[in-house]
């Protein structure tokens, strides 16, 4: 799914709801089903760790931190997600292949990475353990427009291989006709205030 | 991995880091050093004197009479007949006595009047018997030995003549009986080496021609004649004793101290050195107030790098946000760090200061006579590491809760 909106539109705020880390005044948000408004701040945060892997716009790795750290470094504190990883660093290392990564690639530090190839080590890091929902936050817009179609081309093929859902926020409304669902902010706005 | 990440993290800022952990070290270094010049000043002081049982003086004051027989500071107010020495020295339980007389100088340093059984009795720290350096102990009646720090500051080796004044600050001087140097004594970091040494007869003999404090004018017996008198002392200062058995030494100081034909008094150098201590142990206790500041104030510097470390890190603390870490995580990062950063510190303050203490000992000890023992750390100063550690997790709580807060506010969105 695609959400669409311009910036101050309130994208941020609405991943950060359903991410569970600021909760909604009024109103309840469910994420696979369950009410996270009602867990506790620490089972919202574990709930977070297990279902959701997150992609930021850039500066998504621990710059001190080896690919591999990264990469394992939501299984840390979801440990369901680490079962489902099986041995996890050669789940990591397999990812990192698929995304084109080089072998030698997961002993670096994350910052001697490309911007391109960080981004990549994100995907891994919000795919391993095979969370059921994948955010990213428009996760193109530092890359150029050639690598941003081949970033996306990787980002869905291995969504499809994991079998989980993406919800993507862009303010590029070109990217819609490869999502299934796309939403526009506005309409959001409008049914909101139609209800209210 | 959390404490590998947080190791990588403290290599990423190697350069502040690195900072505090030595500024961490340096204060630890800072008071375990004077922790250990405290303890080894104490230990020194209190092995000013060792194997003498008894001090014997006239009756004034414990500390008085220790100030003037061992540390030479003041001026007894009474002497000791003669008579009284003899008694005192023909008792049973009297294993030795080595009388003392003071009251002339030479310089700035003290005369002392002995026996050889100075040479043999004296002792300081544990047990250690004085030895010299050059030249033998005194054998004729204008024979001298002297102490390193006469030696030194004078610039006398063996042979070199000395002329005694009379008094302590005085222009009088003993003219007409010259001393010739004999011997120098080892540095003992006590007040003997700040001291001049002659025989009980040559304080006898540079005093014939003097009564009551002044030379009698136009009387100059010549030296040979002196030679021929009979010198035994009227009086002596004070006297050191020791007794054969240690169960008979408190029987002996009360009949001193009730001796009949004179008011003497009889002390304890252990029991009179503490209480001295006592009143010198004020300094030692602000020295410590001080190098506990400054070990505070190391610990706040750290707390200030991780305050304003924690701007740029709201990127990191994001991150880990949103993998899912509980805020709490955040916290115990934060503290988990500065528990790293004091934990290097204080080791390498430690190691900072054994290297500090094995090229600073004999300096130290040549220098002041303070014997600082290098040895492995006690418990107390285990104890001292460890509180320090838990000190910067303490203080480091303070940033620490700052970025909890921090961290709930931005969630996974850092808002700038």
């Amino acid at each position: 799914m695609l959400l669409l909106g311009e910036s101050g539109s309130g994208k941020s705020t609405l991943l950060s709801l359903i991410c569970g880390t600021i909760l909604p005044s009024a109103g309840q948000v469910h994420v696979a089903g369950t009410d996270i408004a009602t867990l506790s701040g620490g089972k919202r945060d574990r709930f977070r760790a297990e279902q959701i892997g997150v992609i930021f716009q850039q500066f998504n790795l621990l710059p001190f931190g080896t690919v591999t750290d990264n990469i394992l470094l939501p299984l840390r504190f979801a440990p369901e997600r680490r079962k489902r990883a099986g041995d996890a660093k050669v789940t990591a290392l397999a990812l990192c292949t698929s995304l084109g990564l080089p072998d030698d690639v997961v002993s670096a530090k994350a910052s001697s990475l490309s911007v391109g190839q960080q981004q990549r080590v994100a995907v891994a890091r919000a795919l391993i353990g095979q969370p059921p929902l994948i955010i990213a936050d428009e996760p193109t817009s530092a890359l150029d427009a050639t690598s941003q179609t081949a970033f996306l081309e990787l980002l869905f093929q291995q969504i499809a291989d994991s079998a989980s859902s993406l919800l993507m926020v862009s303010h590029d409304p070109r990217l819609g006709d490869r999502f299934d669902r796309v939403v526009r902010m506005e309409d959001i706005a409008r049914i909101e205030r139609a209800a209210a | 991995m959390i404490l590998r990440l947080a190791i990588a993290s403290l290599l990423a800022r190697a350069l502040t880091v690195g900072m505090t952990i030595l500024a961490i070290a340096l204060s630890v270094a800072l008071f375990l050093g004077v922790e250990k010049v405290r303890t080894g000043a104490k230990a020194s002081f209190a092995d000013t004197i060792s194997g003498t049982d008894l001090i014997v003086g006239a009756r004034s004051g414990s500390v008085q009479l220790l100030l003037y027989s061992v540390f030479r500071i003041g001026n007894a107010t009474n002497n000791v007949t003669w008579e009284s020495y003899l008694d005192i020295a023909a008792r049973p339980d009297v294993d030795w006595i080595v009388p003392i007389s003071l009251g002339d100088s030479h310089r700035q340093f003290r005369v002392m009047g002995t026996t050889q059984g100075f040479f043999e009795h004296y002792r300081y720290r544990q047990g250690r018997p004085l030895e010299m350096s050059d030249g033998v102990v005194m054998d004729d009646l204008f024979d001298t030995v002297i102490g390193a720090d006469v030696a030194k500051t004078l610039g006398y080796s063996v042979g070199d003549p000395i002329i005694v004044a009379h008094g302590l600050a005085s222009f009088t001087e003993h003219k007409d009986q010259p001393f010739r140097v004999s011997g120098i004594l080892e540095k003992t970091g006590t007040p003997v080496d700040r001291t001049v040494i002659v025989s009980m007869q040559a304080i006898e003999a540079i005093h014939v021609d003097w009564q009551s404090g002044a030379q009698i004018p136009g009387q100059s017996t010549p030296v040979e004649a002196i030679r021929q008198m009979d010198l035994e002392p009227k009086a002596v200062t004070a006297a050191l004793v020791g007794v054969k058995s240690p169960l008979q030494t408190f029987a002996l100081q009360r009949a001193i101290n009730e001796y009949p034909e004179e008011p003497l008094l009889a002390i304890l150098p252990g029991v009179a050195l503490q209480e001295l201590w006592g009143i010198v142990g004020i300094a030692e206790t602000a020295l410590l107030a001080v190098s506990v500041m400054v070990v505070v104030t190391a610990l706040i510097g750290m707390m200030a790098t991780i305050f304003s470390s924690l701007n740029e890190r709201r990127r990191e603390m994001a991150i880990f946000r949103a993998m899912g870490a509980r805020p709490e995580v955040i916290l115990g990062l934060l503290v988990l760090e500065a528990v790293l950063m004091a934990a290097v510190g204080t080791l390498l303050g430690l190691a900072l200061l054994y290297v500090g203490l094995t090229i600073a000992q004999p300096i130290v000890d040549a220098a002041f006579g303070l014997w600082v023992p290098i040895d492995t750390p006690s418990m107390r100063e285990i104890l001292t590491l460890l509180a320090v550690i838990g000190a910067s997790a303490l203080v480091s709580l303070v940033p620490a809760l700052r970025a909890y807060r921090i961290s709930l506010a931005d969630g996974m969105m850092v808002r700038t």
